[in-house]
């Protein structure tokens, strides 16, 4: 019986949550569930985990695109049908994982992920992602469906993969490096924490919609929503209640938007990207580290953004023959100075790096080490 | 081909990394998806907003199915005479199982499902976990949450100022230092809050998540409100075999992690006992030893040396509170909280622990104020207050360095309530 319009909440089934994962788990997985001893990375993209029993389990992580068809998702089911017994798993990054439980399996499946194309010739299923390269780009929604943000997100990041294409299928980096896109500064996803993170931004203030705002808006919220208190009531000239921005405050955040239709403030040249660096998340040697701005501003360039991608790939670059091994971006920068880093990168040293939020003074140099 | 032109998107089918503008255009030419023109007008919108470098996406949009107050991110588009086929184009939050394991046969039910009420696009999947059925109309939502919840045994995710959809690492389903069972943990508070997750009833948004080691694969300490961090409390057991055996170069540091650049001859010196932050660590040419009392456990060596160093036996997880990005106040990790919880299900410690603050959240928190705001408007002695720990230097970097102390009245001898006339007595005008 199909859902009945005019009877709503007859049979409606509620708060059944997700699927249990066990439901899910290849046989290999669910006899050695807590069970594993070791694991090895064979090859990028390919991993062996060896449980106490001595039973092994093959995984082959390929990248996504993570906005991706029902048609795709098909084409991976019958993949995992052929070589997997039928199972598969997505990682926390958005790349897709072959379980193989036959070693005989991986080398065919192998073979078969890197002969599949799309029509306009790129991969379906890039093999690697593993060890110290570059896996995939945590991204957002972007212009294919958020009302917020200052940039693409897909686009961006196919075109900084493109460049970075080799580095996914390979382990040459002195640690992984985790490459993450925000298309606003809500930073859904894992910009503020990554190794280089690119962030979509804003440069003019919000336009007020002064015949609508007061319809549309709760006044109080976008009041306070600024996080520098640029916002004050105020009136239209035909005396509707409406609000004022004191622009010489505003920094473009667009949180009065998220919270006020009425005050739209993307702009076909003051949006863009800001390229943040040196950020990381796990615990190993040193501890997590916030991403720190070091280019403020790099215009919107679709459909390949060649400007970001140029300087994210120099950075990578710089990083990979000057870091030691282990030595994640952030850990880097910070042993040979932040001088350093921008003289090595040739990234020109702005006013807009040096933090003026609050409590910014933590961030200056109260100190007479420095590099000449 | 498509009905719009998308030159520019057409540019983005090139150079090797898996094209989302391919994929769209097979599901354009092969999808069998109900809202047969929304792949194509999904391309041609973003090619308007590639010529315009902005966003044609209206602001907000509010949809959803009855019961629920979140799990629909509604969107319109502001050209759909243009792009009839995205005019509404709502997202579904479909709530994935932990660590997003699939059986084909589940996955081909997702995608009928979707063919039937939608675009045929998805996202696999959004940051914060759930699979995301990525572009709608207004009249399917209740077919489709119908459908899902009565063939699929399957609920919808999180939105809005309430419990999002929760997350974890992989744990122990295919990784030896999970300290403990992430998944199971993740699985269990989704379904005792599915009360939460649905109806909003929070000052915003709340978010869990689970990493079963201090490594930190899904994290949880910068992108939630709730990080469990899996820990030990013993000793690291080594296998000095197996640590000779990597000094002999038969086993590989970092189980090859480094394989593809030659960074010479592994040095047990150089790469472990001198990288370990706390210098608790000797290698005397035969034997390793750990100063476990002086182990941080940031997992350096066991990453370096899996065959050979294992996780202790002892274990359970470190809770951090209050992880949150930038807007409003500023970005924050997770702060530690309860630096060692055991964690075996049904977990009823972690869970009392949860309801404390979401008690005081929920009563003094400001509207649109993140837990890790309110600890810092309010005080973390005030935060450890209302969920009953005693202050623990484990619990900060460093003590503070301003002198600017409360003192609670209670704790002064005599308490505040004093007499001028008195002082005045022995110290005159």
């Amino acid at each position: 019986m199909p859902y009945d319009p005019s009877n709503p909440l007859q049979d409606r089934i509620t708060d059944i949550g997700p699927k249990y994962f066990r439901e899910f788990f290849p046989p290999v997985i669910e006899k050695n569930f807590g069970k594993w001893v070791y694991h090895e990375i064979l090859e990028p993209g390919v991993l062996v985990h060896v449980a106490e029993s001595g039973d092994e389990i093959y995984t082959v992580r390929v990248g996504g695109a993570r906005l991706m068809s029902v048609e795709l998702l098909r084409e991976m089911a019958e993949i995992a049908d052929k070589y997997c017994g039928g199972y598969l798993r997505f990682t926390t990054r958005n790349n897709i994982e072959f379980l193989v439980s036959d070693k005989a399996k991986v080398k065919p499946l192998v073979d078969d992920l890197k002969s599949r194309k799309f029509d306009g010739g790129s991969y379906k299923f890039p093999v690697g992602g593993t060890g110290s390269g570059i896996t995939n780009i945590v991204h957002t929604q972007g212009w294919a469906h958020c009302h917020t943000p200052a940039i693409d997100a897909s686009g961006v990041v196919k075109a900084v993969m493109d460049s970075l294409f080799d580095e996914f299928g390979s382990m040459r980096m002195p640690a992984p490096v985790r490459v993450s896109l925000a298309c606003c500064l809500n930073m859904c996803g894992a910009v503020h924490c990554s190794d280089i993170a690119i962030l979509g931004i804003h440069r003019k203030p919000p336009m007020i919609d002064g015949e609508w705002i007061d319809k549309l808006c709760e006044l109080p919220l976008a009041i306070a929503a600024c996080p520098t208190a640029a916002i004050k009531p105020a009136k239209t000239a035909s005396g509707l209640k409406a609000l004022e921005v004191n622009a010489e405050r505003c920094m473009f955040c667009g949180n009065c938007y998220t919270m006020c239709a009425a005050m739209p403030l993307a702009d076909e040249v003051g949006s863009g990207i800001a390229i943040l660096v040196g950020g990381k998340l796990s615990n190993r040697i040193s501890k997590p580290k916030f991403s720190k701005v070091v280019i403020p501003f790099i215009p919107n360039e679709p459909p390949r953004w060649p400007s970001t991608v140029d300087a994210v790939k120099k950075i990578v670059d710089v990083y990979a023959k000057d870091a030691r091994k282990y030595e994640r971006l952030g850990d880097w920068a910070e042993r040979i100075g932040w001088e350093r880093f921008f003289e090595k990168t040739e990234i020109p040293f702005t006013h807009h790096l040096i933090d003026d939020y609050r409590f910014a003074y933590t961030t200056w140099r109260q100190s007479t080490q420095f590099k000449f | 081909m498509g009905k719009h032109k998308t030159p520019m998107l057409d540019e983005l089918e090139n150079g090797p990394w898996p094209s989302f503008v391919s994929d769209i255009k097979q599901q354009v030419e092969k999808g069998k998806h109900i809202l047969k023109d929304a792949p194509d007008d999904l391309l041609g919108v973003l090619e308007m907003s590639y010529e315009d470098k902005v966003t044609h996406w209206k602001h907000g949009g509010i949809v959803g199915v009855f019961g629920y107050g979140g799990g629909i991110i509604g969107r319109y588009c502001d050209q759909p005479q243009q792009f009839p086929g995205v005019a509404h184009f709502h997202t579904v939050r479909v709530n994935q199982p932990s660590s997003k394991y699939y059986t084909t046969k589940f996955l081909r039910e997702l995608c009928d499902l979707w063919d039937r009420h939608g675009s045929g696009l998805t996202n696999m999947h959004g940051s914060t976990g759930d699979i995301v059925f990525l572009g709608t109309t207004t009249d399917h939502l209740e077919p489709l949450f119908y459908d899902m919840t009565h063939e699929l045994n399957q609920d919808l995710g999180g939105s809005g100022s309430n419990l999002r959809t929760p997350e974890c690492c992989l744990g122990m389903s295919r990784c030896e230092f999970a300290c403990y069972d992430s998944q199971e943990a993740c699985h269990q508070m989704t379904n005792a809050y599915q009360e939460e997750l649905h109806r909003p009833a929070f000052p915003y948004k709340f978010k869990f998540k689970f990493d079963a080691c201090p490594n930190g694969c899904v994290a949880s300490i910068a992108r939630s409100d709730m990080s469990v961090i899996g820990t030990w409390r013993d000793d690291i057991r080594i296998n000095q075999e197996a640590v000779k055996a990597y000094v002999g170069g038969e086993l590989k540091p970092n189980a090859g992690a480094h394989s593809s650049r030659d960074w010479g001859k592994f040095d047990i010196i150089a790469e472990v006992i001198n990288l370990c932050p706390t210098n608790c660590m000797c290698w005397d040419g035969s034997k390793l030893e750990i100063n476990n009392a002086e182990c941080v456990r940031c997992m350096h060596c066991l990453n370096v040396m899996p065959r050979a160093l294992r996780i202790g036996e002892d274990r359970g997880a470190s809770i951090l509170f209050g992880a949150k990005a930038p807007i409003l106040e500023g970005a924050q990790m997770s702060t530690l909280t309860v630096p060692f919880m055991k964690m075996e299900p049904p977990f009823d410690e972690l869970k009392e622990l949860i309801e404390k603050v979401w008690d005081w959240w929920m009563e003094e928190g400001k509207n649109r104020e993140r837990l890790g705001e309110l600890i810092q408007r309010k005080s973390m002695q005030e935060f450890l207050r209302v969920i009953e720990l005693e202050p623990d230097p484990r619990m900060v970097d460093e003590p503070r360095s301003n002198p600017y102390i409360f003192w609670k009245e209670e704790e002064v001898e005599g308490g505040w309530t004093r007499d001028i006339e008195v002082y005045r007595t022995k110290h005159p005008r």
